[in-house]
């Protein structure tokens, strides 16, 4: 499989804009991820928040997400450009393929571990409940 | 605990006004260090969580105290891999906003 890297892009724009111009904004982002050759999988308004503490001079903001498939410059070009905006107040890019490819081999491994002692965990649970209740 | 009982017998039962019942079998003996501590299991292997998302605020807030801190696992009792994975999620979701760095 070739070099293909999934992120995860949140990011928070002021709480002074009008919500079409949030899709504008998330719209305006998105060509230009698409132009650098990158695929946006997800492109989403999440919404109005209470921050957990001031940015700038907001308390809240609206929050939004991208999901981008690519290389890396697509995601080098869009933070550029949400820095120097004045709407985008911050971002935070995270590379979830690795991490998710991990929970996906943990799962696998559980898989495989519960088909090879099959009915233990069900025989196990039921006599520790009845007795449980001293040392609680 | 109080020394006042009006009757010896009666404060066999008592249950002395609401105190946390895991600590009763320390006041015996001082040494005694064996298992008075309910085993704390980890709930996120409880669960299977095999990823902990930092846009879950709700989930992440259970181990922020009130001053913002990262719970250690020593109280909550997660594992030492899903303490890594939740520290991890706790410092993305202060960075956008979600959690506070500090509440003060």
């Amino acid at each position: 499989m070739a070099e293909k890297r999934v992120y995860e892009v949140v990011y928070i724009v002021d709480p002074g804009t009008q919500e079409d111009e949030v899709t504008r904004l998330a719209e305006n982002l998105r060509t230009i991820i698409t132009d650098q050759g990158g695929e946006v999988t997800r492109n989403e308004v999440l919404g109005r928040r209470q921050l957990a503490y001031r940015i700038g001079h907001s308390n809240e903001g609206i929050y939004a997400i991208f999901e981008i498939e690519g290389t890396g410059r697509e995601i080098a070009e869009l933070e550029r450009r949400m820095r120097v905006s004045d709407q985008v107040i911050r971002y935070l890019t995270v590379r979830v393929d690795e991490e998710r490819q991990r929970a996906e081999k943990l799962r696998a491994r559980r898989a495989r571990k519960a088909a090879k002692r099959p009915m233990s965990a069900s025989a196990s649970g039921g006599g520790q409940a009845t007795r449980g209740g001293g040392d609680e | 605990m109080s020394r006042n009982m009006e009757r010896g017998e009666r404060d066999f039962d008592h249950d002395d006004d609401g105190g946390p019942p895991e600590r009763r079998p320390q006041s015996g003996r001082g040494g005694g260090r064996g298992r008075m501590r309910r085993r704390k299991v980890c709930r996120f292997c409880v669960d299977k969580v095999d990823l902990i998302d930092y846009k879950d605020v709700k989930l992440l807030q259970n181990f922020i105290p009130e001053r913002g801190k990262i719970l250690p696992r020593r109280i909550s009792g997660v594992c030492t891999a899903h303490q890594r994975m939740l520290t991890e999620a706790i410092k993305r979701a202060r960075n956008i906003a979600l959690l506070p760095y500090t509440a003060d």
